[in-house]
């Protein structure tokens, strides 16, 4: 179930894989539009719960961990992309 | 019976009617086409994939979910919420109420179930089963999926209900228990329009058949549509379906002074308990809900024209109801026939009694009994007078329809609906 990246992954990539999962939790929004550097929250409908998921499924997809001290970190695209995408390449580098 | 205490404890004594039907049964997702497949014959039991037991027989729905639900409310929902969503939306339109104007803290969403929660937690340990059983994996849904008041709380949160909304554990007698609870909270006044009834998801969980199976009570058939066969001898045990039907019932002088469309009134009911087995069901409680309901509704049992049996194909269970039925009916009752639903729909537990009862309702209008189906050898401990076999008969009178259901744990209920005279 878990299968972390194994290639160098670039910050598009990684706002791909987030998205995705927003597809799946999210599946009544337009995702075609979405703003990189817009929080997540003020451009779809999007809620704590919602939330939990984004990080349940990074946690299931990927192997990916988000300490609840970093959930701030996944506000955007872009702050996603910021954050995730060297945990995607510290566990390529590993497998 | 109920005089006495009555007339020395003034209450509130209103009529109380049905005036909306909504509906998802495994053969028909309305009214019209439920009654129109049990007058055919036609039933609606098929083969599903069942999580560690390969292939069964069960009753199927096939609503649209989306018609009244967004696809991440159907995610985050459990399939009792969606089917109580839908049997809402559908009653509730089906009533004409003007719902965007009424006053959503009168509105009370008493829903009946077998069991809640057992589909979402064999989900997740499945689930988890993937992760080594790590519980970092478990979800943060399974809370507010679980808890058992769920399919009412889904279907408050879709219709914004602020009223009480909140389910009836009653095994598979909780249909019945959710009308019969509207209509005490409809008098007592604690709302003014009731959404009613019951609904199942039963067939999600792989518990509900490993437990039939296990107690000898699971039925085995090569074609799914004579699986379900009560009163027969070739009976093997009970086909689990899913479900849900709900009503909108109101007192009889709001629904007058809306002009409102009535499908029949509550006569009466019994409720009691057999205090005796886990399981095994006790005709002499059961001939006792059955006089209770009777006294209650100031009727003698030859006032009833149709008894829609509980009945759910186990050997013992059918012969120990049509006891009951014998020692209250006798042979006394030459206008009383016998039916029974399962036969067409299998068993839709917490759905079974709300859904067996709309299906007689069109009895009124049409004059006409649905049969009991897949009789081809009478079970003589099962003979009844009056028991429709197979096809539907002509009625000279239906003006009242009698619903008995009972569930595990000893949980008996009997509901009278009579014809609506004004």
């Amino acid at each position: 179930m878990i299968c972390a990246a194994n290639h160098h992954m670039t910050n598009e990539e990684c706002k791909k894989a987030v998205l995705d999962i927003i597809a799946d939790i999210a599946p009544d929004e337009d995702l075609s539009n979405v703003k990189p550097d817009v929080r997540l929250r003020d451009q779809l409908q999007l809620d704590s719960m919602d939330f939990l998921d984004i990080v349940m499924e990074l946690r299931k997809r990927h192997g990916i961990e988000v300490p609840e001290a970093d959930y701030m970190r996944l506000a955007s695209l872009d702050s996603c992309a910021e954050y995730l995408t060297p945990k995607f390449n510290a566990l390529a580098a590993k497998s | 019976m109920a005089s006495d205490f009555l007339l020395a404890h003034p209450l509130n004594l209103s009529r109380i009617v049905i005036t909306g039907v909504g509906l998802t049964a495994p053969n028909g997702n309305s009214l019209a086409d439920f009654r129109a497949n049990l007058l055919a014959g036609v039933a609606g039991i098929e083969w599903l994939d069942v999580r560690y037991m390969g292939r069964l027989l069960a009753g199927v729905c096939h609503y649209d979910p989306l018609k009244h639900q967004r696809r991440k409310d159907v995610r985050v929902g459990t399939r009792a919420g969606s089917i109580s969503i839908w049997c809402a939306r559908e009653a509730i339109a089906d009533s004409g109420v003007a719902f965007e104007a009424f006053p959503k803290d009168r509105v009370g969403i008493y829903i009946g179930c077998t069991e809640h929660g057992n589909v979402e937690t064999e989900n997740e340990i499945f689930a988890i089963s993937k992760f080594n059983y790590d519980t970092k994996y478990w979800s943060h849904y399974h809370n507010p999926r679980t808890v058992a008041n769920n399919p009412a709380g889904e279907a408050s949160l879709n219709l914004g209900v602020t009223g009480p909304a909140y389910t009836i554990g009653a095994a598979c007698a909780a249909g019945n228990l959710g009308l019969i609870h509207a209509a005490q909270m409809l008098r007592l006044g604690e709302v003014d329009l009731a959404v009613c009834g019951g609904v199942s998801e039963s067939i999600h969980t792989f518990g509900i058949f490993a437990g039939f199976k296990s107690q000898g009570a699971l039925a085995t058939n090569d074609v799914p549509a004579r699986a379900s066969r009560p009163f027969d001898l070739a009976r093997n045990g009970i086909v689990v379906s899913e479900g849900g039907c709900l009503y909108t019932l109101e007192r009889l002088d709001d629904a007058l002074a809306r002009g409102a469309r009535i499908y029949g009134e509550v006569a009466g009911y019994g409720v009691n308990s057999d205090a005796s087995d886990y399981v095994l069901p006790n005709p002499v409680r059961q001939a006792e809900c059955l006089r209770k309901a009777l006294a209650n509704a100031s009727m003698r049992p030859a006032d009833v024209h149709i008894v829609n049996t509980h009945a759910t194909a186990t050997p013992l269970g059918d012969i120990q109801e049509c006891e009951a039925i014998r020692a209250v009916f006798g042979s006394g009752c030459p206008e009383t026939h016998i039916n029974n639903t399962k036969s067409f729909i299998g068993h839709c537990m917490g759905a079974a009694g709300a859904l067996e009862l709309a299906g007689n309702l069109p009895s009124f209008d049409d004059l006409t009994v649905h049969p009991t189906i897949n009789v081809d050898n009478l079970d003589p401990a099962c003979a009844l007078p009056g028991l429709v076999l197979n096809s539907p008969v002509k009625a000279a009178r239906v003006d009242t329809i009698l619903n008995n259901s009972f569930g595990m744990l000893g949980i008996n209920s009997t509901l009278i609906v009579r014809r609506f005279v004004a």
